[in-house]
């Protein structure tokens, strides 16, 4: 009975595939996601999941539905975009966040037009949704290596980047490395995308990454513990989405993603740092 | 005479091509405690700024000698930092360490008895496990000195550091930087409290967009200087000319 429920769904091999697919990529996406809400560039994520589209589409006009050709593709747009948006933000008096803004409705609107090219509306659909039902072994590899790039990277720039977030100036004032840093953490963002798309797509990707950071927010006070937290919301809200989509018939990729909004519904109400309903029932305070 | 810490070499500072430090000239020795004096608005901390690199001159330029990066320690006027940010006051303070550990040394037990003692120094033993959200502005200034005290530099800016700081906790920090001065280490502030300068930097430096007066604190400090420092600070000119300054 239970184990009917809990367990038999994954007796179906792509359903098993999807199941190590987002518990993989949640080990990357959790802790970018993390630095993302805390240097309130969570929109940021979502923007770069747009701009990641041309490339894509380029890679599947030369490729066709290759995955290696669409993820290069992805990530060398996704770069081009973010470097292009931070020199003119550093060059021109337009902010970064407005520079974005331009530059990845552009890619989205190009992205689209070269997808049509080649390709039909199920395409189409597959590059903005993803589809985690078809994943196999090449794709499966390719997401976890992109996740152990990304999770060892963050590992090397934690100290710079924790400092760049905390004060800029002074890490400005004993290391050149503020500029490099951030170029790092933005490249991290935007491999995680590539990553998560051919599960949940260009426009679901950021999904794993921002949702249980956020959630996490709610449940820790500490760097790590949230960063930690992160990982497993991810994971949960993999595998709960993953156990409804099987059980209702749900698409898994948005089923998945709308587990990780449930988690964060939970957490908004129930977070004991900043929840809504721990803050209507307030304790007394204390002497000292 | 001792060596120069820093020299000014017709140093002019500005915004879009407006002055904010108009042709300053001038050399901190080493070990000297120099207070920086003058109005709001007087080029103050665009003169730290510059000092730091973090400006480009419009013209001239400033010279360390001998000194790197991590040789300076820089404690700004309204210090950027993210008080949401979910670390605790330890790490914030560790962080004056880098030049020591930089992106992945290690702290050691020697950093930790370092730390406790910064901490001490300061008089926040107790708060080390504080989120940094929770602190008030005067503890939090605190903080930044015991980073200052960790970043054993050379060269060390203050910028109005006893700002919204009540008098125990300015008497306190003070004291610090006296310590500082009998270290040998050279120390330049910028200051808003003429009794404090007078009573605790010998040298002052009095800047009103123009250098007014450099020199002993009791020469510097005149009515008539000061008078003077307060007329020369008037806005910026839209339509002013060019300077010819720098041509004759």
């Amino acid at each position: 009975m239970l184990y009917d429920f809990f367990l038999a769904p994954f007796g179906d091999a792509a359903t098993r595939r999807a199941l190590v697919a987002v518990v993989v990529l949640a080990f990357g996406a959790g802790p970018v996601g993390v630095f993302l809400m805390l240097r309130r560039m969570s929109l940021m994520g979502d923007t770069m999941a747009h701009a990641i589209l041309p490339g894509v589409a380029l890679g599947f006009i030369v490729a066709g539905m290759d995955v290696f050709a669409m993820t290069l593709g992805g990530l060398v747009a996704g770069i081009v975009v973010a470097v292009l948006a931070g020199l003119v933000a550093r060059a021109t008096p337009l902010k970064e966040d407005a520079s974005l803004a331009a530059f990845f409705l552009i890619s989205l609107a190009f992205g689209v037009v070269l997808l049509s090219v080649r390709g039909g509306s199920d395409e189409i659909l597959h590059v903005l949704f993803g589809d985690l039902r078809s994943l196999d072994a090449r794709k499966l590899m390719l997401i976890a290596a992109i996740s152990t790039v990304s999770a060892g990277v963050l590992a090397l720039i934690w100290r710079p980047l924790v400092l760049e977030c905390v004060d800029p100036q002074f890490l400005r004032s004993v290391s050149g490395a503020g500029g490099i840093v951030h170029v790092a953490f933005l490249a991290l963002v935007v491999l995680n995308l590539v990553a998560g798309f051919q599960a949940l797509g260009t426009l679901l990707a950021v999904g794993l990454i921002t949702v249980p950071a956020i959630a996490a927010r709610f449940w820790a006070r500490d760097l790590s513990a949230m960063v930690g937290l992160a990982v497993v919301f991810g994971i949960v809200s993999g595998y709960g989405g993953l156990l409804v989509a099987a059980h209702t018939g749900s698409p898994m990729g948005p089923t998945v993603v709308l587990a990780a909004g449930g988690i964060y519904i939970v957490s908004l109400l129930l977070g004991p740092s900043g929840g809504v309903l721990r803050a209507l029932y307030r304790r007394s305070h204390l002497e000292a | 005479m001792t060596a120069a810490a820093v020299q000014f070499r017709n140093l002019t500072l500005g915004y879009d091509r407006h002055p904010a430090v108009h042709h300053l000239s001038g050399t901190v020795r080493q070990g000297e405690l120099l207070a920086v004096v003058g109005p709001n608005g007087a080029g103050k901390s665009t003169l730290f700024k510059g000092m730091l690199g973090l400006i480009r001159p419009l013209s001239g330029s400033v010279e360390f000698s001998g000194l790197k990066r991590a040789d300076v320690a820089y404690l700004p006027q309204a210090a950027a930092i993210d008080r949401d940010f979910p670390i605790s006051l330890y790490d914030l303070v560790a962080m004056g360490l880098w030049r020591k550990t930089g992106h992945f040394g290690a702290v050691t037990r020697e950093d930790r008895d370092a730390i406790e003692r910064a901490f001490a120094a300061v008089g926040l033993t107790g708060f080390e496990e504080r989120p940094i959200g929770t602190l008030s502005s005067g503890q939090m200034q605190r903080a930044l000195f015991a980073r200052l005290l960790l970043q054993d530099a050379r060269v060390i800016v203050l910028d109005e550091p006893f700002n919204a700081v009540d008098t125990r906790t300015v008497a306190d920090l003070v004291s610090l930087v006296r310590r500082w001065h009998g270290d040998g280490r050279t120390v330049i502030a910028a200051l808003h409290d003429l009794e404090l300068v007078r009573e605790t930097f010998p040298d002052v430096l009095l800047l009103a967009r123009e250098p007014v007066a450099w020199g002993k604190s009791s020469d510097v400090l005149t009515p008539a200087n000061l008078l003077k420092a307060r007329r020369m600070c008037e806005a910026f000119d839209e339509h002013a000319a060019a300077c010819r300054a720098d041509a004759a």
